[in-house]
């Protein structure tokens, strides 16, 4: 029964780790749009190439944070959450 | 050119040393202390040291060491580059000193105004030491970057920053700046005042990491394919790593330099942005003209 419940509490985490990394869609779309502007910008204006893109990387950086907060999210279910849920368990069964 | 004696070079033999010598310690650090382990896994930072405290025991790991290494290091390249300035007959190292000041400096004036033109010495600071504690990773070292708790005592430092210079208008002034643009927006923004150190901590950290996280992934899956090619192979002919040699190099490209300098490029920058943005220049300004005006008109009338 023990097994079970610990096999249950690790493929859990695994599993709410792979969902929390689906908010990486919306980072790479952001990016996506922000890097496909700043091209156009480029395209458009040349001179301007160096404030265009130190400008489209402090946004990509900032867009990226959501992105970021799921991996730090998913890290936490693989490598931390397995062993506090077991001493959890193992405490309340005594 | 003038003249150099010994005792220059001598000087210049030491900084030299003091740059190299702390690497090569971390190196013979993590060889002598490293566990030896079967295969690629991820860990975190190695604890060295346990000093036992009233209420939690005092932690040395490995980020700690690393990070002093690399302060040591970058005091030494400072030490070498700075060492015989002159007026005249400027030598290479003083020009490429000279560059990065100029640099930081024009960084500094661009994104926070003249007002700010001090905080290029701590800029230059926060830019090299995040940039080559990232850099740390190419030596095989645990880069101190990739440890919350470094990048989380930076982003604190720099959280002190900003409300020190939000509340140069008096604190009634700063607790006044919650309340905008509506009253009801207080608890949004006392929220969004924590995150923002928050959100810097695990921008930095998070990044190094995952470049860390899928780099070894990487790796382990070359090995496992080449373990399928050449594993039939008898005795120590199936064990040549051939798929691992010189592939991961192509991604560490990427996730070791490119990522870790633009990492401390974007630190830097948001510390720019977050103090001077922070710094309510048009109400200190006028703050300051009033106190001198109504200083002056006190004294006229003590006259």
């Amino acid at each position: 029964m023990l097994e079970i419940a610990i096999g249950i509490i690790l493929g859990c985490c695994a599993l709410g780790a792979g969902v929390a990394m689906i908010a990486g869609i919306g980072p790479g779309i952001g990016e996506g749009n922000a890097v496909a502007k700043a091209c156009e910008a480029v395209g458009r204006q040349p001179e301007s190439k160096g404030a265009v893109t130190s400008t489209m990387l402090m946004g990509c950086a900032v867009a990226e944070t959501t992105g970021l907060y799921a991996l730090v999210v998913a890290i936490l279910l693989i490598f931390v959450a397995p062993n506090i849920m077991v001493n959890v368990l193992l405490r309340a069964i005594g | 050119m003038r003249k150099k004696g010994r005792f220059f070079a001598v000087v210049d033999f030491l900084y030299i040393c003091m740059m190299i010598i702390p690497i090569l310690a971390g190196i013979t650090l993590r060889i002598l202390t490293k566990p030896l382990r079967e295969g690629i896994n991820i860990t975190g930072a190695q604890i060295y040291l346990k000093i036992p405290m009233p209420f939690q025991d005092l932690v040395i790991t490995e980020s700690q060491i690393n990070s002093w290494l690399v302060i040591i290091s970058i005091f030494g390249l400072c030490l070498y580059l700075t060492h015989g300035l002159s007026v005249r007959q400027t030598s290479r190292r003083q020009r490429v000193a000279e560059w990065i000041v100029e640099k930081t400096e024009s960084m500094v004036r661009d994104s926070m105004g003249e007002y700010f033109i001090g905080f290029s010495s701590f800029i230059a600071a926060i830019l090299a030491l995040s940039g080559f504690s990232s850099l740390l990773s190419l030596f095989g070292l645990y880069p101190p970057t990739s440890d919350l708790n470094v990048v989380a005592g930076w982003s604190i430092l720099v959280f002190g920053l900003i409300t020190y210079y939000k509340l140069k208008c008096g604190p009634l002034h700063y607790l006044k700046g919650f309340t905008e643009p509506v009253a009801f927006m207080t608890p949004i923004n006392v929220f969004g005042e924590i995150a923002t150190p928050l959100s810097m901590a695990f921008r930095h950290y998070g990044n190094v990491l995952s470049g860390t996280v899928i780099s070894v992934l990487v790796a382990s899956g070359l090995q496992g394919l080449s373990n399928l090619i050449l594993g039939w192979l008898p005795g120590i002919l199936g064990e040549i790593p051939f798929l691992q040699i010189g592939l991961p190099a192509i991604l560490s490209i990427y996730f070791d330099i490119f990522s870790g300098c633009l990492q401390a490029y974007i630190f830097a920058m948001l510390t720019m942005m977050y103090v001077s943005s922070g710094f309510p220049m048009e109400d200190y300004f006028k703050k300051k003209d009033n106190n001198k005006k109504h200083n002056t008109k006190k004294a006229l009338e003590v006259k």
